[in-house]
């Protein structure tokens, strides 16, 4: 039952983008320019440690601009009308993937663009690609709880940067410390705590957002 | 005050003795703090002293934000707006003992290790705590409705709180090391406190704590007032 409602709100986030096509746009053109401006004041990065940071800025600035319109972008009438057909428990898994799918795709440009024009310093791209994967749903969560927090403010965008850093930074912190190894001589095997610590962390936002989102919706 | 009616002061001692106790444990600490005898230890001397003070205002804010935590918890399974009211008033005292706990900590940071501020995993927890928890007050300031604010901000509370949890549990193990005594590969000073130091710090712990909670109880009155000015029936 949840698994189906899951599918069907998945589904129609998916089909309302392709329909509007101007968010997604939006973001991989907001990507696409932020890294453009680091290339003109920078130029190339040699050192792995400048390369890393901006990287990882970059990708946290996409991502809460990615996500904070997941729950301001459809009418409070038709929010309301899907409360009646669905569990809140669905809304919130579903904005979570629906994210999570974004950010996979987000990210990968980044990482595509960053290294053609900063040039690259990955050295092991299997353990960079699984962090980045990992990372990506690890923000879609985070930051998906945040805007739900965020969207029932008067000033929404304001308020979705500083709700989130505090709230992303013990995800970011492992991040970079992962990314940082596969930029130099760490393994898969090497760093497979701080991924199976990246995993927790994301078990830990989807169990809360489970249980709270649910306050977050009546009004 | 009527300090000759016995009756009188047996109630105001039966209602109040936690404030004085409280009270002495604070000015015991401080007394006792700057002249019991130190050991002697090498960079930090003296300065060691100011456990009584610093360390004391972490133990304090922690014990503030986890009441507000327990209140926001309560607040979100019976929605009575009393609940609410304590997790606000709480968070407030613990950002006052956060700050003081910063300005203490600068202090003798710039004592011992000749700067105020270092890329110290414990420094930096304690700021990105202090940021989280102006956030909240922020996120309360920009939603007008009474029950919508303390549903949505003790929603926020309960997910921040645990975010922080793990960051301070995860951040340690990040870190190259820290400067702090016992942390990631320096030596340890608390274990090996010695015993007349213990006497003055655990009393410490507790009458701060007991201060928290009087500052709580006496912003909780004004809050309430305030509440019931705003709406008189």
């Amino acid at each position: 039952m949840l698994l189906a409602e899951i599918k069907y709100l998945v589904l129609k986030d998916i089909k309302l983008e392709f329909k509007q096509r101007y968010a997604i746009n939006g973001i991989l053109l907001y990507v696409v320019s932020t890294i453009f401006v680091s290339y003109l004041s920078f130029a190339r990065i040699v050192d792995s440690a400048t390369w890393n940071s901006l990287f990882w800025i970059i990708m946290l600035f996409a991502a809460v601009n990615a996500v904070s319109k997941s729950f301001v972008q459809e009418s409070t009438s038709r929010q309301l009308y899907y409360y009646t057909l669905t569990s809140p428990q669905a809304i919130i898994l579903s904005k979570m993937i629906y994210n999570f799918m974004l950010m996979g795709v987000l990210s990968l440009l980044c990482l595509l663009v960053f290294t053609g024009l900063m040039g690259g310093c990955v050295v092991n791209y299997p353990l960079f690609i699984s962090a980045l994967l990992l990372g990506s749903f690890g923000f879609a969560s985070a930051l998906t709880m945040i805007a739900a927090i965020a969207s029932r403010t008067n000033n929404n965008f304001a308020l979705m940067a500083i709700l989130s850093f505090p709230v992303v930074m013990p995800l970011l912190l492992t991040l970079m410390k992962v990314s940082s190894a596969a930029l130099s001589v760490g393994t898969l095997s090497g760093n497979l705590k701080y991924l199976a610590a990246l995993l927790m962390l994301n078990v830990i936002v989807v169990a809360l957002s489970y249980v709270l989102f649910p306050y977050l919706w009546r009004d | 005050m009527d300090f000759y009616n016995r009756e009188y002061m047996n109630e105001f001692l039966k209602n109040n003795w936690w404030k004085l106790l409280g009270i002495g444990l604070i000015l015991y600490s401080i007394i006792a703090g700057f002249l019991i005898r130190i050991p002697e230890l090498p960079i930090i001397r003296e300065s060691i002293r100011n456990l009584f003070f610093h360390v004391v205002m972490w133990f304090s804010m922690m014990v503030m934000f986890g009441t507000s935590l327990f209140r926001s918890l309560r607040y979100l399974s019976t929605f009575d707006i009393k609940h609410d009211v304590y997790a606000i008033q709480s968070v407030n005292v613990g950002l006052f003992f956060g700050i003081m706990g910063i300005v203490t900590g600068m202090e003798w940071a710039n004592f011992t290790w000749g700067t105020p501020w270092t890329n110290d995993p414990q420094l930096n927890g304690a700021a990105i705590t202090i940021l989280a928890y102006f956030a909240y007050l922020v996120l309360r300031r920009s939603i007008d409705e009474e029950n919508k604010r303390a549903r949505i901000a003790a929603v926020y509370n309960v997910f921040a709180f645990v975010m922080l949890i793990v960051f301070i549990g995860i951040l340690p193990r990040l870190a190259q090391g820290s400067l702090h005594p016992g942390k990631g590969g320096s030596p340890m000073t608390v274990t090996n406190l010695d015993f007349t130091m213990r006497l003055v710090f655990y009393p410490a712990i507790v009458g701060w704590i007991i201060i928290g909670y009087w500052l709580t109880s006496i912003r909780v009155k004004m809050a309430n007032i305030r509440l019931h000015l705003d709406n008189p029936e």
